[in-house]
């Protein structure tokens, strides 16, 4: 089954070179940053697919690629068959941009400081000349906000509110797919659950499919109903939150699951994971992940594991299946 | 936290008002008087003097032909044997008398001030508006698009700023004197005054607009227009401009009271306002001709309103660029 | 008894502004005994890091201590001259920031930071104060410790920058340790290290920590007690296994339970209604009413009963313990 989203080898090579002139001058090599790297899967419809990694992993580098604000360097992402790097019909370019929309980390940065509630909701609706009557109050509404909130400036709404409104205009074109990069990370912890409960909502109200970026591996277990582990721009495990959370088949899931703080454990004493994130410019060879691995052999520093099925889910490791958590109680 | 109620577990679906949201809405006038910078206005003896002095100037530039006790430009309402009247003594040869003293024409000093600060402030505020939009348009353009427009414009504007901003003027109102025909030339001599320093003053603007444009395309919510399909040149104008006008404002006042000095030096050079229709500048070089000779007052007047004006506008500026930058406050 | 390392006792700060004057920090009393770290969490705005700084005198002016107390080791601290404080701070009080890199200098080596701070505050000579650099970049976990002292702040990544930081605030040996958010900007696994240092070196110096952090995770694994704070006023303080287990105060029940990990499985996240109000903004008696799910009239007029020092209380008139004692 092939879902409303369908991402295949997807690769996003950025040039972080020096300027020219500095590099001829102390002779150095172009120098390529390989965000992504050939990232495949699929999110059927109505349903919540969530990507976690940790910092500089590339998640936000294949959000943004899914939108259409990147342009990949290798592979496609298809959204209900359609490529939009590749598509030449306007008509259908425009029905799909219609059908995705995106939701941002910052609540600050994401409104225009300039324009009222009003006009930055409708925006996704006015832009395309659509009917926007009445728009912004059902929409404001729908977020739990006032209709009266339609004539303020964004200033005058705290962070949380803020974000209810990033909703709303993520609403506006009635769209299929939202893309949420990070979109309580901002916010505090009563706050974050107002805003996952409205999304929860929203999702069921509306049929929408999330694809749902974060770091936070609880928020994710809570959202949802599939989720993918990035390590170094390469998916390493795929598998639905339980069997994710209660037998990860990667060491680095595992890795991370011990290392998030947990709240029914005070006083908990677990050695902490070794190591950080390596260069992304100049990964390790085999599987990037072989440096920290307590599980490594000979046969990971020479060679990358592929992404094969393991139970409903799929990972790529050569010691699949053989790790352990060490929290487990 | 085993005896909640029910509906304190589960928590209120988050539809409806928010208590928090409630903000009463003020009157504008109101808005306008708490607003951080009338308040900085109002705290600042400096910028309320300054603001007046420049209102005063304004309205007698404006209102001059009410103001002024003669027309200094009507041939007819000359006579020559009022010619070095000192101020506030009776003429020798009519008994008439000016309280600002008479030039060597027999014009009275006060009106012809008047009607030359029409002229100063005309072709002050005309430069900076033109220089205002060619910096701004340039700037968004090098610092939304990049690449080789932004090459090229940081260029051109780099080796600009190398040549004093007089030089430039100058050369730029020899090569129109040379285009112009001379019959048109007292004509078109103040749109070639207003065009040389225009052109001799837009690049601090493009600066500060690329500037500022680099930072703001980069935050979330030009992300959001691009996603929805807007195109670059409705995200540079309903997006960008609006977010990066106060520092242009700043500019664009310091500047105005350098584009007045920089025509009062054009003129005095004998290159700006032709003496039909005569600045400060115009005034201030004819009346240091008789300073020598004991007519001090024709020189004088001139020169302090020149002083008075550039001054306060020039405090205006300091002023305005204290209060909109949130790191001094 | 013991003099606490750090005593808090009734810490007001004001800040006078043109529309009145506004109250971040407001009658907080606690104290934290030496080896022991206290946690301190509340939502965004809620004073955490106003009265860190109020502690070590950083308070940026108009904001300036109006009321209260600051004692360190019995010593009364918040009317020391600024010169004072400055030997203070470092010396006997360390301070780590949510960003490393602006508590780093960008143009001097990780060496020279670390010696020049030994040097200003200990009584050492210059090959002793390198000795002593090595040995604290050890202890933090910076790998060949020694070689690593000629390197530039920007050759270090975002946890070892972080580790520097806490090195440098713990070279001159310091009774007292404050961190500001320390983990916040960094990844789970860096965060797990950071925490796990900052534990062992309270264990093993008997250091007392004030931990700033609005993650609950890391205060429920590494502090040993927690102060809950509310718009400028302590909500609840107690042993870490109170706060997190049994919660007094609604605000802090509330807090815990709309974490996602504590509602595992369900369906819907349990919320807070509304937001915490702007400091210009309270509303009369206790300032968590208009969320509080158990309001009561007393509430709406009364300001909560005040937390004492020595005893863990809440500060709410209808605690949650009690009214299960009426249940
Ligand atoms: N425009 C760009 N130019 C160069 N490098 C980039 C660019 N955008 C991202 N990168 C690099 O690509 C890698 C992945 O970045 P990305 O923003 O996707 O990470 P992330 O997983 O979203 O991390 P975070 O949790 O910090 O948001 C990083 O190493 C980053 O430095
Ligand atoms: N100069 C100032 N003028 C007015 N209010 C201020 C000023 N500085 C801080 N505040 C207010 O003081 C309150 C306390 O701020 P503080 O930084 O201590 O919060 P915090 O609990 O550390 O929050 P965070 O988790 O966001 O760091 C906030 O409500 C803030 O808005
Ligand atoms: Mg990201
Ligand atoms: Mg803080």
């Amino acid at each position: 089954m092939t879902g409303l989203v369908s991402i295949k080898g997807l690769t996003r090579v950025f040039d972080v070179s020096k300027p020219w002139l500095n590099r001829m001058i102390e002779r150095l090599p172009k120098r390529m940053l390989t965000a992504v790297s050939d990232v495949s899967f699929d999110i059927p419809a109505k349903t919540t697919y969530a990507l976690v990694g940790e910092s500089g992993s590339g998640k936000s580098t294949i959000g943004k690629m899914v939108v259409g604000l990147l342009r990949p360097t290798e592979g496609n992402v298809e959204i209900d068959g359609i490529d939009l790097v590749t598509e030449t019909d306007p008509a259908i370019i425009d029905r799909i941009r219609t059908d995705i929309q995106m939701i941002f980390q910052d609540p600050f940065a994401s409104l225009n400081p300039r324009w009222r509630v009003r006009d930055i909701i409708t925006e996704p609706v006015s832009a395309r000349g659509g009917n926007i009557d009445g728009l912004a109050e059902k929409l404001l509404v729908q977020v739990g906000l006032a209709e009266e909130d339609a004539g303020k400036y964004p200033h005058q709404f705290s962070g949380g509110q803020r974000q209810r409104l990033c909703v709303a205009r993520a609403l506006a074109s009635e769209p299929k797919l939202i893309v949420c990069d990070e979109p309580t990370s901002a916010l505090d912890v009563s706050v974050q659950a107002q805003v996952l409960n409205l999304m929860s909502d929203l999702k069921e109200d509306h049929g929408l499919t999330y694809l749902f970026i974060s770091h936070d591996l609880t928020v994710v277990r809570h959202m949802a109903d599939t989720i993918g582990v990035l390590y170094l721009g390469r998916l390493v495990e795929e598998a639905s939150p339980t069997s994710l959370f209660n037998e990860p088949a990667h060491p680095y899931t595992a890795m991370l699951i011990d290392a998030a703080p947990r709240l029914d454990a005070f006083g908990r004493e677990v050695e902490p994971p070794e190591g950080e994130i390596p260069d992304p410019t100049d990964p390790p060879s085999g599987c990037a992940f072989h440096p920290r691995c307590p599980l490594a052999t000979d046969i990971c520093k020479a060679e990358r594991p592929k992404l094969t099925p393991h139970g409903a889910g799929r990972v790529a490791c050569h010691h699949a299946g053989q790790v352990r958590l060490k929290g487990a109680a | 936290m085993s005896d909640l109620p029910d509906a304190a577990r589960q928590g209120p679906k988050p539809t409806g008002r928010l208590e928090e949201a409630e903000v009463v809405a003020p009157s504008r006038w109101k808005t306008i008087w708490d607003a951080d910078i009338s308040y900085s206005f109002r705290q600042s003896p400096v910028a309320m003097g300054a603001a007046f002095v420049t209102l005063v100037m304004v309205l007698a530039a404006v209102f001059a032909p009410l103001v002024a006790t003669t027309n200094p430009f009507d041939p007819s309402s000359l006579n020559l044997m009022n010619g070095f009247s000192a101020p506030g003594v009776p003429n020798a040869f009519t008994g008439e008398t000016f309280f600002l003293g008479t030039d060597d024409q027999g014009r009275d000093v006060w009106s012809t001030i008047l009607y030359g600060l029409r002229i100063s402030l005309f072709v002050g505020a005309m430069a900076v508006a033109f220089a205002m939009i060619l910096g701004i348009t340039l700037g968004l353009l090098a610092g939304y698009l990049g690449g080789w427009t932004e090459t090229i414009i940081m260029r051109v504007a780099d080796v600009q700023l190398t040549f004093p901003s007089i030089l430039v003027a100058l050369l730029i109102f020899g090569v129109a004197r040379g285009v112009i025909p001379i019959e048109y030339r007292d004509q078109m001599a103040i749109w070639v005054l207003i065009i040389a320093i225009g052109l001799s003053d837009w690049v601090q603007f493009a600066r500060v607009v690329r500037g500022a444009t680099l930072v703001e395309k980069n935050k979330e919510y030009v992300q959001a227009a691009r996603l929805i399909g807007r195109k670059p040149g409705a995200i540079m104008l309903r997006h960008i401009l609006p977010n990066v006008l106060s520092p242009v404002l700043v500019i664009a006042t310091i500047s105005l009271a350098l584009a007045i000095i920089a025509e009062a030096t054009l003129s005095f050079l004998g290159v700006g306002a032709p003496p039909t229709q005569p600045s400060l500048g115009t005034l201030i070089r004819i009346g240091q001709d008789f300073l020598f000779s004991g007519e001090w007052w024709i020189l004088f007047f001139p020169a302090c309103t020149l002083l008075a004006l550039a001054l306060s506008v020039n405090l205006l500026g300091d002023w305005l660029r204290d209060a909109l930058n949130p790191r001094l406050r | 008894m013991t003099t606490p390392v750090l005593e808090l006792k009734n810490l007001t700060v004001d800040i006078p502004t043109r529309f009145g004057t506004l109250r971040p920090v407001d009658d907080v009393s606690w104290s934290i005994d030496a080896g022991e770290i206290l946690g301190v969490v509340g939502e965004s705005g809620a004073g955490k890091s106003m009265t860190g700084n109020a502690v070590i005198g950083l308070l940026d002016s108009p904001a300036h201590i109006s009321g209260g107390q600051v004692l360190l080791e019995g010593e009364r601290i918040d009317r020391l001259k600024l010169s004072d404080m400055r030997r203070i701070r470092g010396k006997r009080i360390g301070m780590v920031f949510q960003d490393p890199l602006t508590s780093l200098n960008p143009l001097l080596t990780i060496g020279e930071q670390l010696s020049e701070t030994i040097l200003r505050h200990l009584d050492v000579s210059n090959a002793e104060a390198d000795a002593r650099a090595i040995r604290g970049l050890d202890e933090v976990g910076i790998p060949s410790a020694k070689n690593r002292m000629g390197a530039y702040p920007h050759e270090f990544s975002g946890g070892m920058r972080q580790r520097v930081v806490i090195a440098l605030a713990l070279c001159a040996e310091p009774t007292l340790l404050i961190a500001d958010e320390p983990t916040t900007a960094l990844d789970v696994s860096v965060q797990a290290q950071i925490t796990a240092l900052l534990k062992r070196l309270c264990r093993e110096r008997g250091m007392a920590a004030m931990l700033v952090t609005h993650d609950m995770g890391v205060i429920a694994e590494t502090a040993d007690r927690v102060a809950v704070m509310y718009a400028g006023r302590l909500a609840e303080i107690g042993p870490v296994s109170q706060i997190v287990g049994q919660p007094r105060h609604p605000y802090t029940d509330g807090l815990m339970a709309s974490t996602p990990a504590a509602s595992a499985g369900q369906a819907r996240l349990r919320q807070i209604p509304g937001a915490m109000p702007r400091l210009g903004k309270l509303p009369d008696g206790c300032a968590f009413h208009p969320r509080c799910p158990f309001v009561q009239d007393k509430c709406r007029h009364d300001p909560g009963p005040k937390v004492g020092i020595a005893d863990d209380r809440a500060a709410c008139w209808f605690p949650l313990d009690a009214q299960e004692d009426v249940a």
